[in-house]
């Protein structure tokens, strides 16, 4: 039986006394890969800062690892990449290994101090991205798409069992999507590490996720990117033919029910 | 006059010996204001101590002892302001600052106008720190600094990435309370060095000056803290040599370093 990682049950959300969720329901289980989309505004992100315990839900239940957010405290179980692109300071002054050992630090007590063992699990994690070669430069001059792969390289050198990522790939060129999404796929399939993504890309990501999670402002729908697009449902949201591209753009297209 | 002789005074031996470590200390903390965006807490705070020193002159107290828990209380006071009223840092610090400059303005007048004591002390007069002083600041200074290796690899997370930090379960309400409140406490001890007006200079540009020339955090805390000792001894030394203020000398000496810095940065 697979294990239930984030479980939401009538969970809902509030900011400025205006809703921002509400009652969502929805498990995810061990190895799920979810595409987590909806249009700007709709609570992507305020729903995994909660998932994250940045935020606190106003009403609802949630569980992370069968554990009440209050009760966990294995974060290093959770690997996180936020939406920073272009948001680093170029003079930020640390290199790609020091950013990368950041990640590091949920698993250790105070004073949190770095080890011999820590050093080689970031280097496995710079070996694992393709970027042993930048460990030494500071993370400000890199380019867009090398900074997204260090943060990468943060969310992952604990091993973790959930990713989540709020819009990796929204300033990435398509050959840096794709081997974005690869390197996401293969971590899925090879290691079992269950994903979260967050984007506005649901097309292409049809291809890659198990299951799609679609909100705005409540769940709209939860499933399998083949019933999204058989889903009725879903057609007032896009409208026929930015469905019919969405699916249609799927490996295997598929056409709504009538 | 040769530089044994120079340092064969007692009190050149007391102002170097205390305005090193708190040298030190401005520049473990500088950094992490700078990267935080933090830089002018030191001007705020440091208005704020205009106004408990003037307090502890009226009152015939130690203007240090005075100065260290309202200075703190002022620093705790920004934090809450941006953490609970959710004002910008930059509005916050200007509360406590229009505060503590009103305030300080208020007491002196009715104190009889500013004097000697209070002129030293918006000045800077580091020649003239006692050995009490020179004790307070280092025990002081040496607790600054074991805080921050303490804290170091939880504050450059905070630095970098606060969201990403308290994802990973590190408490970012502590790590920063703790951390206005090492700001508070270097921002009375640099007061004697270089004056309530020029306290932000000393935290401020050894930071700035190191992240020009640094490429890893850990080489940017050494720079700094290398920067602002050699500011501070060979300032207090050029003062000596030509009859110059003090504090003054050391930060113009910050100024040249930032100048080189930048010129090295261009170069390269």
């Amino acid at each position: 039986m697979s294990i239930v990682v984030v479980s939401m049950k009538n969970l809902s959300f509030r900011y400025n006394a205006v809703d921002v969720l509400s009652e969502i329901s929805f498990s995810v289980n061990e190895g799920d890969y979810i595409g987590l989309v909806g249009p700007n505004g709709s609570g992507k992100t305020s729903l995994i800062k909660i998932i994250l315990g940045l935020l606190k839900p106003r009403q609802g239940l949630l569980s992370l690892f069968g554990q009440e957010p209050e009760k966990f405290s294995e974060w290093y179980r959770i690997g996180y990449l936020p939406q920073k692109m272009g948001m680093i300071n170029p003079q930020f002054p640390a290199t790609v290994r020091e950013i990368v050992a950041l990640g590091l630090l949920s698993k250790k007590a105070f004073p949190r101090y770095m080890g011999q063992s820590d050093r080689k699990a970031v280097d496995a994690a710079l070996v694992q991205l393709e970027i042993y070669n930048l460990r030494n430069h500071p993370i400000g001059q890199l380019s867009g798409g090398q900074q997204q792969r260090v943060l990468l390289a943060r969310a992952l050198v604990n091993n973790p069992e959930l990713l989540i990522l709020d819009e990796p790939t929204s300033a990435l060129d398509p050959d840096l999507r794709e081997r974005f999404y690869g390197i996401l796929k293969d971590l899925n399939e090879n290691n079992h590490t269950t994903i979260i993504l967050v984007t506005h890309d649901v097309g292409n990501i049809g291809k890659y996720t198990s299951k799609l999670l679609y909100i705005d402002k409540k769940l709209v729908f939860f499933g399998s990117f083949d019933d999204f697009c058989r889903s009725n449902d879903i057609t007032p949201l896009f409208g026929e033919h930015a469905q019919h591209v969405i699916c249609h753009r799927h490996d295997d297209p598929l056409t709504p029910e009538s | 006059m040769t530089i044994t002789d120079f340092l064969h005074y007692e009190f050149i031996q007391r102002a170097l010996l205390g305005g090193i470590f708190i040298a030190m200390s401005c520049a473990a903390l500088g950094v992490f204001l700078v990267l935080r965006r933090y830089s002018l807490i030191g001007d705020g705070l440091a208005h704020a101590t205009f106004s408990s020193v003037a307090l502890a002159l009226l009152l015939g107290m130690s203007p240090l002892y005075v100065s260290i828990p309202i200075v703190m209380a002022c620093a705790l006071g920004i934090l809450k302001l941006t953490e609970k009223i959710r004002l910008y840092g930059d509005a916050a610090i200007g509360v406590i600052s229009a505060l503590g400059l009103a305030v300080g303005i208020m007491i002196s007048s009715l104190a009889g106008g500013f004097n000697v004591d209070l002129f030293s002390y918006l000045f800077g007069s580091i020649l003239s720190i006692s050995n009490e002083e020179v004790i307070l600041s280092i025990i002081l200074s040496i607790i600054v600094m074991i805080t921050v290796a303490s804290f170091f690899n939880d504050l450059v997370s905070l630095t970098f990435d606060e969201e990403s930090a308290k994802a990973s379960g590190i408490c970012a309400v502590r790590i920063n309370t703790i951390f206005v409140l090492l700001t508070a406490l270097t921002v009375v001890l640099t007061m004697k060095v270089v004056g309530i007006l020029l306290v932000s200079a000393l935290l401020i540009l050894p930071a700035v000056t190191a992240i020009q020339l640094a490429g890893s955090f850990r080489t940017t805390m050494t720079t700094a803290a290398l920067a602002a000792v050699l500011s501070v001894s060979s300032g207090i030394a050029v003062s000596f040599y030509f009859n110059l203020p003090t504090g003054a000398t050391i930060v113009l000496i910050n100024m040249v370093f930032f100048a080189t810095a930048l010129l090295y940065r261009k170069m390269t």
